[in-house]
């Protein structure tokens, strides 16, 4: 040692005002947060959800945001390892995703390789980002016989009531104002009669009621991709309009070459074979519409989802259904499952529909699911379809 | 406090031990602080950097590790006088140790490694001062704005230029070809024919900008763009003083910690340590210098390396010793080597044959989705890491003309030598060069061995085979 007797400092601060890291934390996954929202297509179909059937959390990986910087491409680029002596040329080292191993957190940053953050969102969190985009059009206000809505609203205050429903700021005001007309500063006793109660009025209000009428294909043409775009559409579809409105009624309408109104789990779950007749869906959808739902009293929402292939002879048939269905009902939603640049025979025919109620959305990927919620749901001006 | 009292006890033997071995460093400062103060600085690369959410995805994700108890960040110390190194609250006597003979080493690695001389030995001041500037532009501007602006600057920031000598650039007057004096108004119509020969001749006297293709990406947009506000260039000047400061630690990697670790181990073999330390210490120095398959370990190359050469100079051949090499110059050739190499020459000079396979290094590649060993050829590994380390394992990227087409567009060239861009990366970082540079910006590169010119123009990347 030199000079000095010590060249070294040692001392132990208190940092825990030293925040930096969290605040910048924190704010890389607000960053996450908002690519979220700007990715809502890919993420709504993501399937980790759907299948969640939304119960939970669920934890998808999102690429966690990239710095981008000119850098090689690192899967063309060649590496320098080390093996335990007998390495020879042709072993393989690595396979992809055990790349990095157990490597030391000191190597990190060397190794591009993807970087996926796993983010845990709520159903709850997507819901909220994707349903401020949406909105059920043209509720119409129908018959106001009992439909309405039972709300509870706590306006007033008396002196009996339920013990747990107690007003505990204007009892003991009421004690203080009673003691001291008597002249004493003091609060207790509390006497019976000082006792103050919250108590609810019960408020009617009228409400439009809607039911919806759900329809999928379920025949064999439908594969596993079109089963889960109608699904994936489906499920954000019964979400919203649940979360949204409360008097909403959801009817399930499965079909192949016959129709049957099922429950919303064997909806969801069940697949079937054989051909396609969409006509028997609108059939059923009429039938279920003249004994429930009596269109002066429901707004009522037909949606059909199919990948198109129906019967050539049942088209003319299924164009004539749709108009009555439209009839009565205040949008007819039809969503076409068609990975092909061309249209379905199906589709040919509804095309020739020109009705302001009638919207159509054909679904190429998944990412579309969104589009096409955001097609049938979108908010509108008021007053227009 | 007992235990920063044998701390101190400890500090004061390992010091006199690496003074007595001829290490050289600047006086230092141990602070102990708890595991989310040392990912934070480990992260932010310096306890007093400016606030940006990239440092605190990494630190989340260092934390996240160090929760997880999947790593832990041994050392961490900076280059500055006095030097500080900082020291985790949990760790163990023989771990504070351990780390203290390290940051000793590092510190006169910094101190004299030729590569550091420039390196401003204040720049934990500075970036403090650099911190308090970019939050007080963000009260100004907004917080958006100013992010907004970092996250360009940062995405090109590896983009300096490094060299120690300032290259006293030419003025030179480059004989632009000048097209024949008119005589008559019909002249130019010889042009046309010769065009067809030499096209793009026609540049008139205008001075070519820059002068010679310009590596220091940062300083030229400093210097010529007009898209910049005083406190954005007042930003870019800051953030590529920091750039500047962190690159010698960049391109010394390998000799910077074979350096430390070398003078660990020779430090702890001299103290005296109880049966327990002895083992514990075995353990937590098997775990740094543990080499790794798939990538490079700098701790365990860069000491094999260094022990390579004292003993090859503690014995030198018949060969050797008729270049005037003595017997027992070992060390002083490694003091010699820390003052005067960076990665590269280090590896060309000191990887020999011999070490290499020895120590069993090859080049591995991926095909399909397996990483296969390609290659284990001395020469082509060797040059392989060598390639690996050129410019810090960042593109060479220059600029070429800063009035391209005579419209102020900036022209980019990749200085290609058989490693391909990641073209999607490329595609994100093109937008914000002309966020910064504010007209069309090109860069020019290599694929398959074709040329091949991005473009961006404010909307859309265009690719251009040339």
């Amino acid at each position: 040692m030199d000079e000095n007797q010590k060249s070294y400092v040692v001392s132990q601060e208190n940092w825990t005002l030293h925040r930096k890291g969290y605040t910048d934390q924190q704010r890389h996954l607000d960053k996450v947060k908002e690519a979220i929202r700007n990715n809502l297509p890919d993420l709504i179909s993501e399937e980790s959800i759907i299948l969640s059937n939304g119960r939970k959390t669920v934890k998808i990986p999102i690429r966690s945001l990239d710095e981008y910087k000119i850098r090689y491409n690192h899967e063309k680029g060649k590496h320098v390892g080390q093996g335990s002596g007998k390495s020879q040329v042709g072993d393989v080292i690595a396979k992809d995703g055990t790349k990095s191993g157990a490597g030391s957190g000191k190597q990190a940053g060397d190794q591009p390789g993807p970087d996926y953050y796993e983010a845990e969102i709520s159903v709850a969190e997507l819901e909220e980002a994707l349903f401020q985009e949406m909105e059920l059009p043209a509720m119409e206000q129908k018959e106001q016989a009992d439909v309405t809505v039972d709300t509870i609203i706590f306006n007033d205050i008396r002196k009996k009531g339920l013990i747990g429903n107690i007003d505990k700021k204007r009892t003991l005001l009421t004690a203080i104002k009673r003691n001291a007309m008597k002249g004493k500063a003091v609060i207790a006793p509390i006497q019976t009669d000082d006792l103050r109660f919250k108590t609810w009025n019960e408020v009617q209000k009228p409400h439009s009621k809607a039911v919806v009428l759900m329809m999928m294909d379920t025949s064999a043409s439908m594969g596993k991709f079109e089963k889960y775009v109608a699904r994936s559409f489906f499920f954000w579809m019964t979400r919203f309009l649940r979360t949204k409105y409360e008097q909403v009624e959801l009817e399930f309408i499965a079909h192949h070459t016959e129709a049957k109104v099922v429950t919303e789990e064997e909806f969801f779950t069940k697949g079937e074979g054989g051909g396609t007749i969409c006509s028997t869906a609108y059939a059923k959808a009429l039938q279920l519409i003249r004994s429930k739902y009596p269109p002066s009293r429901y707004n009522i929402y037909p949606f059909h989802f199919s990948d198109g292939e129906n019967m050539s002879s049942d088209n003319a048939k299924c164009v004539q259904l749709v108009d009555e269905l439209m009839e009565v009902s205040n949008l007819f939603g039809y969503g076409e499952i068609n990975t092909h640049s061309r249209y379905s025979t199906l589709m040919n025919s509804y095309e020739k529909i020109n009705n302001p109620k009638f919207h159509h959305y054909i679904v190429k990927e998944q990412a579309d699911v969104y589009y096409a919620l955001k097609r049938f749901f979108h908010k509108r001006e008021e007053g227009s379809v | 406090m007992k235990p920063v009292k044998e701390l101190e006890r400890a500090i004061d033997e390992i010091t006199e031990i690496a003074a007595g071995f001829g290490l050289d460093f600047y006086p230092m400062r141990y602070e102990i602080c708890p595991a989310d103060i040392i990912y934070t600085f480990g992260a932010y690369g310096m306890p007093t950097r400016f606030t940006h959410w990239s440092f605190g995805k990494q630190f989340h994700k260092m934390k996240l590790q160090y929760d997880l108890g999947l790593s832990q960040i041994y050392e961490l110390v900076i280059n500055s006088n006095p030097c500080y190194a900082f020291l985790l609250n949990t760790n163990s006597l023989i771990q504070n140790k351990l780390i203290v003979a390290h940051v000793l080493a590092h510190c006169d690695f910094f101190k004299n490694n030729i590569h550091f001389s420039n390196t401003r030995r204040d720049m934990v001041e500075s970036m403090t001062a650099t911190a308090e500037r970019i939050a007080q532009y963000e009260m100004i501007h907004g917080k958006e704005e100013v992010e907004h602006f970092l996250d360009a600057v940062l995405a090109i920031q590896e983009h300096v230029d490094p060299s120690l000598m300032t290259n006293s650039k030419l003025e030179e007057e480059e004989d632009e070809e000048i097209p024949a004096k008119l005589i008559t108004p019909y002249d130019d119509l010889w042009e046309l024919d010769r065009s067809s020969i030499q096209p793009r001749v026609k540049i008139s006297k205008r001075k070519r900008i820059p002068p010679a293709p310009e590596k220091d990406l940062l300083l030229f947009i400093l210097q010529y763009s007009n898209e910049l506000d005083e406190w954005q260039r007042d930003i870019l000047t800051m953030l590529r003083e920091e750039m500047l400061y962190f690159w010698p630690q960049l391109s010394t990697k390998i000799m910077n910690e074979g350096w430390a670790t070398y003078w660990h181990q020779r430090i702890m073999r001299e103290m005296d340590l109880d049966s327990d330390e002895t083992i514990e210490f075995a353990t937590l120095n098997a775990n740094v210098i543990q080499p790794s398959k798939t990538s490079i370990n700098p701790y365990y190359l860069g000491l094999k390396i260094f022990e390579h050469i004292e003993t090859r100079f503690d014995h030198p051949t018949e060969e050797m010793k008729q270049f005037g090499i003595m017997p027992n110059s070992g060390r002083q050739k490694m003091f010699q080597v820390r003052e005067m190499d960076s990665d590269i020459s280090f590896i060309r000079n000191y990887l020999s044959k011999e070490l290499m396979q020895q120590e069993d290094l090859y080049i591995f590649q991926k095909s399909g989705n397996e990483y296969k060993i390609t290659d284990k050829q001395y020469q082509a590994v060797r040059e392989q890491i060598v390639a690996n380390r050129v410019n810090g394992g960042f593109p060479y990227i220059v600029v070429q003309d800063g009035d391209y087409v005579r419209n102020g567009e900036l022209y980019l060239v990749h200085r290609y030598e058989g490693l391909e861009l990641d073209f999607h990366y490329l595609e994100n970082v093109l937008p914000y060069i002309h966020q910064l540079w504010g007209r069309i910006v090109h860069l020019e590169t290599y694929v398959d061995d074709k040329q091949l010119v991005f473009s961006y123009d404010g909307k859309k990347i265009h690719r251009r085979y040339a």
